[in-house]
């Protein structure tokens, strides 16, 4: 199972689908934009001019270039409830995200049902991943130890498409040894390259792998599986505005948002309590508290979108 | 002081004195870091006491979330 289908979910899927993998499943909740032509390779100009959903252009193009494979894409705005339910019988899941909220809800729903995963990200030309055997590896809790705060995204600072190709070379690689139960050569190291500064770095990780992790732990609670901790939409009557709010209360730094946004997208406007941006068609308001009103739609999944492609 | 960073040499004043600073030094103070120090992985809770030397070679590696 494929979450998320941009620019590694395309990737990854091309890849195993013309490995001729039984059955895929794929979910993601945005529509094909023209931005995302750059990297994003299922895609075409024809659906970014008609907005199709990804998870569909993703099927059509998928199926056409692997008729036998079973494809099961849905558009779809993927919380715990829904992961609950697509988890059933699969084998392994593939961190195609492009946040921390979804990839902690992967984490404990890898946790819960003893499937592996693989993280992976990327973003300007740097890229990481690690693959997560639950009884096994540290967990991405156990890495983390809290949800990062955003900050770089995709789309603030870019990506190159090489990036893109080389995470999922490191992804891909370990999936096709997990679905042909070859453990033995998995990497088990956190790998990490920046390809413009030249870097690369591999590090064994196991010795952060705690005892008393919630997710993975000897007592563990499931913490992203519960709802105080999820981060919360509610659409504001009237005002063709979406409200998110994060599941604790955070200290945005609004300078460095400031900086990192008006580089790319021109102008912002900030006082000390908020920070302020348009984009073609709507307006982001961000709250000091780590609210955020999204202005110009109703639509929760579409202002999430917004949301994680702004501010990670 | 000469450490090496991810393979490359790199001078950091001396008044950076522990992993701590290090990541100060670098502007990752704010985000999720792992740290290795010599071939050896530092829990966070050690960033703050752990001494670094002329001639270290520090990994560090952070999490971004695009994709």
């Amino acid at each position: 199972m494929i979450i998320g289908a941009g620019a590694l979910g395309t990737g990854s899927a091309e890849m195993l689908v013309r490995a001729g993998i039984g059955k895929i499943t794929i979910a993601d909740r945005d529509y094909v934009e023209w931005s995302n032509l750059q990297r994003q390779q299922l895609y075409t100009e024809e659906e970014a001019e008609q907005r199709i959903p990804k998870a569909v252009a993703a099927k059509k193009r998928l199926t056409a270039i692997n008729s036998e494979v079973e494809i099961c894409c849905h558009v779809m705005d993927v919380s715990v409830e829904e992961m609950e339910r697509l988890v059933e019988g699969v084998d392994l899941i593939l961190d195609a995200s492009d946040n921390f909220d979804i990839r902690m809800i992967i984490n404990d729903i890898s946790q819960k049902y003893q499937i592996p995963w693989i993280y992976s990200a990327c973003v300007g030309s740097y890229g990481i991943s690690y693959t997560i055997l639950p009884g096994e590896t540290p967990c991405l809790n156990c890495l983390l130890e809290k949800v990062p705060m955003g900050g770089i995204t995709c789309d603030t600072v870019g990506i190159i498409s090489p990036a893109v190709q080389m995470v999922l070379s490191f992804q891909i690689s370990e999936a096709l040894k997990i679905l042909v139960e070859d453990r033995l050569h998995l990497r088990n190291k956190l790998i990490s390259f920046d390809l413009w500064e030249n870097h690369q770095s591999s590090i064994n990780v196991d010795k952060i792998k705690r005892e008393d992790c919630p997710s993975c732990g000897a007592e563990r609670s499931y913490p992203y599986l519960s709802f105080s901790n999820q981060t919360k939409t509610a659409v504001l009557c009237g005002r063709d505005t979406v409200q998110i709010r994060p599941s604790q209360p955070i200290d945005r730094d609004l300078e460095s948002l400031d900086k990192a946004l008006s580089r790319q997208l021109g102008k912002v406007s900030r006082n000390p309590y908020l920070l302020s941006f348009s984009t073609a068609e709507h307006r982001l308001v961000i709250f000091k508290d780590g609210r955020v009103l999204i202005h110009g739609t109703k639509s929760i999944p579409e202002a999430k979108s917004l949301y994680h492609r702004y501010l990670g | 002081m000469i450490l090496t960073v991810n393979g490359d040499q790199v001078e950091v004043p001396n008044t950076v004195k522990t992993i701590a600073e290090l990541l100060q030094h670098f502007e990752l103070n704010n985000k999720v870091v792992i740290v290795e120090k010599n071939a050896e992985i530092l829990e966070k809770e050690k960033h703050a006491e752990t001494l670094i030397s002329d001639k270290d070679k520090i990994e560090l590696v952070h999490f971004v979330g695009g994709g």
